[in-house]
C-alpha cells in the first residue's frame, strides 16, 4: 500500500499500436455508467474516447480527465511515425473547444473514473472488454512529490490568515480537530 | 417503451427530397425481428412484383438489427435491401463496420429511401436532424474519397458514410455500397443506390439504445466475450488455418493461402493449379501482405480483427480489405498478390463487388481469345491479363464501349454479346457470380445451399457444419465433445458417421432428410443474425461459434424484451425465412431457378438431386415447385401472403 514518499495509482497503458478500432471500450463505459447501469448505451456518454482517422490509420484512444472551464492554446501538430495528430486529440480535457467528454443531453462534463462502483471491481470494464489488449490496467507506484515541510504549511496558513484573519482561521482548525481529515467532527 | 430497437424509420423521398420520422409497427418486431426480417416485410408491402429494379418505386433499404448498437459484441451489422438490377429479386446484402450502430445511435432503425433525386444528393442524419445535401462537387469521386471529404465539410471526424463511386453513379450490375470498414458488395445495390442518385448517406449519433433486463443482458455479452477469448486460443484442429477460428475468413492474418490458390479456380473460374503454392510463393506472398498491411482492424464493438487497412500507394492506410477479396483479382487476372492489392484498391474507390467484377473482368478476356470479342471491341487494351484488367475496370466504371456490356454482369453481357458467349458465362447462380469452385464429387448438403440460398452466396448459407468429413472416427469424436451448438444429437451423430470415403460418404450421405436438417439448421442460424445484427463471423458462419440456437432466445429476448424460447424463435425465423422466399416467388422465381452453376461438380446425379431437391421443398413447407404452401403461409401466420398468391394465380384456393 503506501509508502512514506509515494502512492498507488491506479493507471491504464494504451499501446496504441494494438488498438484495431472496435470501440467496444466506449460501448461499454457508457453502458456500465448508464442508470441503471448496463440499461443504455451510447458511446457519445462514453468517457473513452477512439480517436480514429481510417485513412491516416490513426486509431488513438484517449480518456475522459478533468473539467476545465476555458480553452487553451493546444492547437499544435504531433507527427509520430508519418501519422499527424492534433495535439488537441490527446487532451483528456472536457473543455469549450470541443464537444467531446460531456453528456450529450445536458453539456455536463464527463471524467474516467476507472469504473469506481459499489462493489468495487478491479479491473476497469474497458480494459476487460479489451480482448486486443491495447488497453491494459496497471497498478503503479508514484512519487508523492516532496512531502510538504512545516515551513510550506506556514506559508499557506499566514495566506489564509491575510485573508479571514487569524481567529477565523484557528477557529477553523480547531473546528476540524486539528486531524486535517477534512472530514466534520 | 422500445428495446434494442429505436421504434423508429426514416422515410426518405429523393424526388420530391422530403424526409419523415415514422414509428414501426411494435408486431413487425415481434413477428420479424429486425433487420433483413422487417426489410423483407416492407418490400413485400410496398415492392410488388411489377416493379423494375431502376425505378422511382423501388425501394432502397438500410436496416439494423434488433441488436445492432447494443452491447452484444459484434451486433454491427446493416441489411441493405432492394430489388436487384442483375438477379431482379430481393436483394439483401450485409455490412459491418459502423455504420448500423451510428445509425442507431441518431435514433433511427432503418433509413428507407424511394423515388429518384434530379441532381447527385447525399443524405445527411445529423442526431436525428435529417437533411438533403447536394453532392455535384463528389460526381465520379471514389468511396472513401467522398467519406473523408463529406466527414470535413461537415467537420466531424466521428461521422459513418456509406457512399457509392463511379461504378454506382453509372449504375454498374455489381456496384457496391463501400463504408470504409465495410461494404454491401453483392447484388449490386450501389447501382441502385446510383439510380436514386444518392451519392451517400452519412451519420452521426448521440442517443441511447436501452436494452430490456441490463443485467441479464448484460451477463450474456461478457459470456460471450469470454467464449470468443477461450475459443480463439484453442483453434479446431484438422480445418484449414483461416476456418480455424472465429470471424470471417482470417484472409488478412494468415498467410498460407495453399488452400484457396490450389483449390479455387482461377480466370474465369477455369483452372485449376495443384502445386501452386511453393516456398518461394509463399516468402513472397508473405512479403508482400506483410509490407501492405499497416494494421488488422475489428467493426463496431467486435473483438475479431477480421479486416486490414492496406497501403498500396502513398498515403498511409489506401483502403480496407477483408476476407477472400484479397486473392480474387489476384486469381481471376492470373496474377500475384501484388496486382490484386493494387487492383483492389481502384476497385474499393470505383465502389465494384469483389466477386463478380474480377470474374466478368475473367469473362471477357476469355471472350477474347475464344475470338468472341473481337479487336474491335477491345481496341487499345495492353496485351498483358493485369493492363486488360485495369482497363476493363475502367471501361465497366464507366460503362465505356465493352465496359457498358460488361458492366452488367457475366449473364447479362453474354446475352447481349450473343455469339455463343452464355457458355463462358459459367458461374452464375440465379445470374449471379458466383465463388470460383469447382469440385469433383457432388455434396448433397451443399448441393441445397447453392441451389435454395437466397442470398446466392454460398458463405451466406453455410457454416456450423464441417464442410468435409474427417478422416478418422477419432478425429470427429473429438470434435463433437463440445458441440453443444447443434439443435439435436442427430447431427453429431451424422457427422461420426460421415466418412470420406465407402456408403458413408458424398453424395449418398447425409441421406437426404438428414441433409434437409443440416442445411435448414445452418440456414436458419444466418437468418438469425441477419435480424438480430449480428455479424456471421461470431455467429453462423464459423464452426462452433458463441452465439447458437440455444443461446440465442435468451439473449434476443433480454434485450429487445421479446419474449422467446427456442421454439418460438425457430418459428419466427421460419416466417422470415419464407416471406424473403415469398417475395422472389411473386417475381417469378421457381424450382427450375434453384439450381447451382452446371459444371460446379464433375459428377452430378439429376435423379439424386431432385430427390434432394423435393425432400427439401417437403420440409419446409413448399410445394414440389417451390412455392410455400397455403397451410405453410397460415401456420406463419403469413395470410396476406397466402391471400395474395391465391389472387395472383400463383396457388390455388383450398376447396371451401
Amino acid at each position: 500500500m503506501k509508502s512514506t514518499n509515494g502512492k498507488t495509482v491506479k493507471t491504464i497503458k494504451i499501446d496504441v499500436a494494438k488498438c484495431n478500432g472496435c470501440r467496444a471500450c466506449e460501448v461499454i463505459c457508457a453502458a456500465f455508467h448508464a442508470k441503471p447501469k448496463y440499461s443504455s448505451t451510447n458511446p457519445a456518454r462514453s468517457r473513452i474516447r477512439v480517436i480514429r482517422d481510417q485513412v491516416a490509420d490513426v486509431y488513438l484512444p484517449v480518456y475522459a480527465g478533468e473539467y476545465t472551464a476555458s480553452e487553451c492554446a493546444g492547437r499544435d501538430k504531433y507527427v509520430i511515425d508519418g501519422r499527424e495528430y492534433d495535439e488537441c486529440a490527446f487532451c483528456r480535457a472536457s473543455c469549450p473547444s470541443r464537444d467531446v467528454f460531456k453528456e450529450p443531453d445536458s453539456d455536463l462534463p464527463l471524467k474516467c473514473d476507472m469504473c469506481e462502483s459499489d462493489p468495487t471491481i478491479k479491473t476497469p470494464k474497458c480494459v476487460e472488454w479489451c480482448l486486443a489488449e491495447a488497453l491494459v490496467f496497471e497498478e503503479r507506484e508514484v512519487e508523492d512529490g516532496k512531502a510538504p515541510s512545516v515551513d510550506d504549511v506556514d506559508i499557506g496558513l499566514r495566506a489564509l490568515a491575510g485573508v479571514h484573519g487569524w481567529p477565523k482561521v484557528m477557529d477553523a482548525a480547531s473546528r476540524l480537530g486539528g486531524a486535517g481529515t477534512g472530514k466534520k467532527s | 417503451m422500445r428495446y434494442a430497437e429505436t421504434g423508429f424509420s426514416l422515410e426518405v423521398d429523393l424526388t420530391r427530397g422530403s424526409i419523415e420520422r415514422v414509428a414501426s409497427d411494435p408486431k413487425h418486431t415481434e413477428h420479424y425481428l429486425g433487420g433483413l426480417g422487417t426489410n423483407a416485410r416492407v418490400m413485400w408491402d410496398r415492392v410488388g412484383p411489377e416493379v423494375e429494379p431502376f425505378s422511382e418505386e423501388n425501394l432502397l433499404i438500410f436496416g439494423t438489427g434488433l441488436l445492432t448498437g447494443s452491447p452484444l459484441p459484434a451486433t454491427n451489422r446493416t441489411i441493405v435491401t432492394s430489388i436487384s438490377p442483375q438477379t431482379r429479386l430481393l436483394a439483401f446484402s450485409m455490412m459491418g463496420g459502423f455504420f448500423g450502430a451510428e445509425l442507431k445511435y441518431a435514433g433511427f432503425d432503418k433509413v428507407i429511401c424511394r423515388g429518384k433525386s434530379p441532381e447527385l444528393v447525399y443524405l445527411w442524419i445529423d442526431d436525428g436532424k435529417v437533411e438533403l445535401r447536394d453532392a455535384k462537387h463528389f460526381r465520379g469521386l471514389g468511396t472513401l474519397e467522398t467519406a473523408e471529404l463529406i466527414r470535413q465539410e461537415l467537420g466531424d471526424p466521428m461521422i459513418q458514410v456509406a457512399s457509392i463511386g463511379l461504378a454506382g453513379e453509372n449504375r454498374v450490375f455489381f456496384a457496391s455500397i463501400e463504408q470504409g470498414r465495410s461494404s454491401a458488395s453483392r447484388q449490386g445495390l450501389g447501382a441502385i443506390m446510383g439510380d436514386k442518385k444518392l451519392k451517400a448517406i452519412a451519420v452521426r449519433g448521440k442517443k441511447d439504445i436501452n436494452v430490456a433486463r441490463p443485467v441479464e443482458f448484460m451477463a450474456h455479452c461478457n459470456d460471450a466475450l469470454s467464449y470468443i477469448k477461450v475459443r480463439e486460443q484453442n483453434p479446431i484442429q484438422g480445418v484449414m488455418p483461416i476456418v480455424a477460428g472465429l470471424g470471417s475468413p482470417q484472409e488478412m492474418r494468415v498467410h498460407d493461402e495453399q488452400w484457396h490458390t490450389e483449390n479455387f479456380v482461377w480466370g474465369n473460374a477455369r483452372h485449376r493449379r495443384k502445386g501452386f503454392w511453393t516456398k518461394e510463393i509463399e516468402e513472397a506472398w508473405t512479403g508482400t501482405m506483410e509490407s501492405a498491411r499497416t494494421r488488422l482492424l475489428s467493426c463496431h464493438n467486435c473483438p475479431l480483427k477480421c479486416g486490414a487497412a492496406i497501403s498500396v500507394d502513398t498515403r498511409i492506410c489506401s483502403y480496407m480489405m477483408k476476407c477472400f477479396s484479397k486473392l480474387t483479382y489476384t486469381m481471376g487476372a492470373m496474377s500475384d498478390l501484388k496486382f490484386g492489392l493494387k487492383i483492389a484498391q481502384k476497385a474499393t474507390e470505383h465502389g465494384v463487388d469483389a466477386f463478380s467484377a474480377p470474374q466478368t473482368m475473367a469473362f471477357a478476356i476469355e471472350l477474347y481469345e475464344a475470338g468472341i470479342l473481337t479487336d474491335k471491341d477491345v481496341e487499345g487494351w495492353p496485351a498483358d491479363s493485369e493492363g486488360r484488367f485495369y482497363w476493363l475496370l475502367d471501361r465497366i466504371v464507366r460503362r465505356e464501349g465493352i465496359g457498358d456490356v460488361l458492366a452488367d454482369g457475366t449473364y447479362w453481357a453474354a446475352q447481349r454479346i450473343g455469339k455463343g458467349a452464355m457458355a463462358f458465362a459459367h458461374n452464375c447462380i440465379k445470374k449471379h457470380e458466383q465463388l470460383p469452385l469447382k469440385l469433383g464429387m457432388l455434396n448433397p448438403i451443399y448441393f441445397l445451399m447453392y441451389s435454395t440460398g437466397e442470398k446466392i452466396n454460398i458463405t451466406q448459407i453455410e457454416g456450423n457444419f464441417p464442410q468435409q468429413p474427417f478422416p478418422t472416427k477419432e478425429q470427429r469424436e473429438d470434435f463433437i465433445k463440445d458441440w453443444e451448438h447443434v439443435p439435436d444429437q442427430r447431427f453429431k451423430d451424422w457427422f461420426l458417421d460421415w466418412e470420406l470415403r465407402g456408403p458413408k460418404s458424398i453424395p449418398n450421405y447425409p441421406p437426404p432428410d438428414a441433409t434437409c436438417e443440416i442445411v435448414h439448421w445452418q440456414e436458419m442460424m444466418h437468418y438469425v443474425d441477419d435480424s438480430v445484427g449480428v455479424c456471421a463471423g461470431l455467429s453462423s458462419f464459423p464452426l462452433k461459434p458463441p452465439y447458437h440456437i440455444h443461446n440465442w432466445p435468451a439473449i434476443i429476448s433480454s434485450g429487445a424484451g421479446i419474449p422467446l424460447d427456442e421454439r418460438s424463435l425457430q418459428h419466427t425465423v421460419r416466417r422470415i425465412r419464407t416471406l424473403v422466399r415469398c417475395n422472389n416467388i411473386r417475381r417469378g422465381m421457381r424450382r427450375a431457378d434453384d439450381k447451382p452453376p452446371e459444371d460446379h461438380w464433375k459428377n452430378r446425379f439429376p435423379e439424386l438431386e431432385a430427390k434432394l431437391l423435393d425432400a427439401y421443398y417437403q420440409f419446409k413447407g413448399w410445394n414440389a415447385d417451390g412455392v410455400p404452401t397455403l397451410a405453410t403461409l397460415r401456420e406463419l401466420q403469413l395470410d396476406f401472403v397466402a391471400g395474395e398468391f391465391v389472387e395472383r394465380g400463383i396457388l390455388k384456393s383450398e376447396a371451401p
